[in-house]
């Protein structure tokens, strides 16, 4: 893992929350969409709002493909989950909200599970790492009980 | 009903999002390291790479079908109810689905992981 994979988790991270929260704020000013009204999910799009989040999706996005380029699936996905976070902190610390003690244990036990998931290899698949994939296949076999 | 509508967005979002999780994670282990072939390729192969991958569009498709349920149940539910359930199962369902479509290796660090996360955010909706 070098500085600049860790740049790229950070991105998937920032640009999720701030995209996701962004594009809730704008959904909460058009209010309820009913089933009988389908074109106004598309016009939601016409919200700055909608609009800005959507952007910042599209960051993430690009981040999120780059990492999976290199990394696990069930590696990358608990960086995002940093953004929920980042969101808790951001209501504490800048919007001065109130944050129950529910919602810190919930970030304790996120951030404990990015942890686990932090301290082990990234990747695991044969497709990049040849000890893995040894791994893999040695518990295919044993698996299947055909040879090893 | 509105209940009964929100539980099926937050069922289509989490199904969508697996089923595109999985796809893209495998169209981007196809396409390889894009860092190392953007170095040595150029920006425009990576790119090129990636939209004619199959994989990708497929994977594309899921998402945008996971987006436009997310904004349905975010119409009708509370983003503290359908954010943190739609997250957790996804966290939950990604990993089985990794385990068995990607063959990646989720060890009991990765189980402990996805549970504590899974758990984790279901609390911050509290």
């Amino acid at each position: 893992m070098t500085f600049r994979k860790y740049l790229v988790l950070a991105g998937v991270t920032i640009f999720a929350a701030a995209g996701d929260s962004m594009l809730s704020h704008g959904m909460k000013q058009i209010g309820s969409i009913s089933l009988h009204h389908l074109p106004s999910v598309v016009l939601a799009i016409l919200n700055p709002w909608v609009a800005c989040g959507i952007l910042l999706l599209l960051a993430f996005f690009a981040a999120y493909m780059s990492a999976l380029s290199w990394a696990d699936l069930t590696y990358v996905l608990p960086a995002t989950s940093l953004g929920y976070v980042l969101l808790a902190l951001v209501a504490r610390f800048v919007l001065h909200e109130h944050v129950s003690l529910l919602r810190w244990l919930g970030i304790a036990l996120i951030s404990g599970g990015v942890g686990f998931v932090a301290s082990g290899p990234e990747i695991t698949t044969h497709h990049r790492s040849k000890p893995a994939a040894d791994a893999h296949q040695s518990r295919v076999a044993a698996a299947s009980g055909v040879e090893g | 009903m509105t209940t009964l509508y929100t539980w099926s967005a937050i069922a289509a979002i989490v199904l969508a999002s697996v089923i595109g999780d999985v796809l893209l994670a495998r169209a981007m282990k196809q396409v390889g390291d894009v860092g190392a072939l953007r170095r040595t390729a150029g920006l425009g192969v990576v790119i090129g790479h990636t939209l004619s991958n199959t994989n990708f569009l497929l994977g594309v498709t899921a998402m945008a079908v996971a987006f436009f349920s997310l904004l349905f149940a975010l119409s009708w539910g509370d983003v503290s109810l359908v954010a943190p359930a739609a997250a957790s199962l996804t966290f939950i369902g990604n990993a089985v689905a990794a385990k068995i479509f990607l063959h990646e290796k989720v060890d009991r660090r990765r189980w402990i992981a996805a549970v504590l996360v899974a758990t984790g955010v279901a609390l911050l909706a509290g």
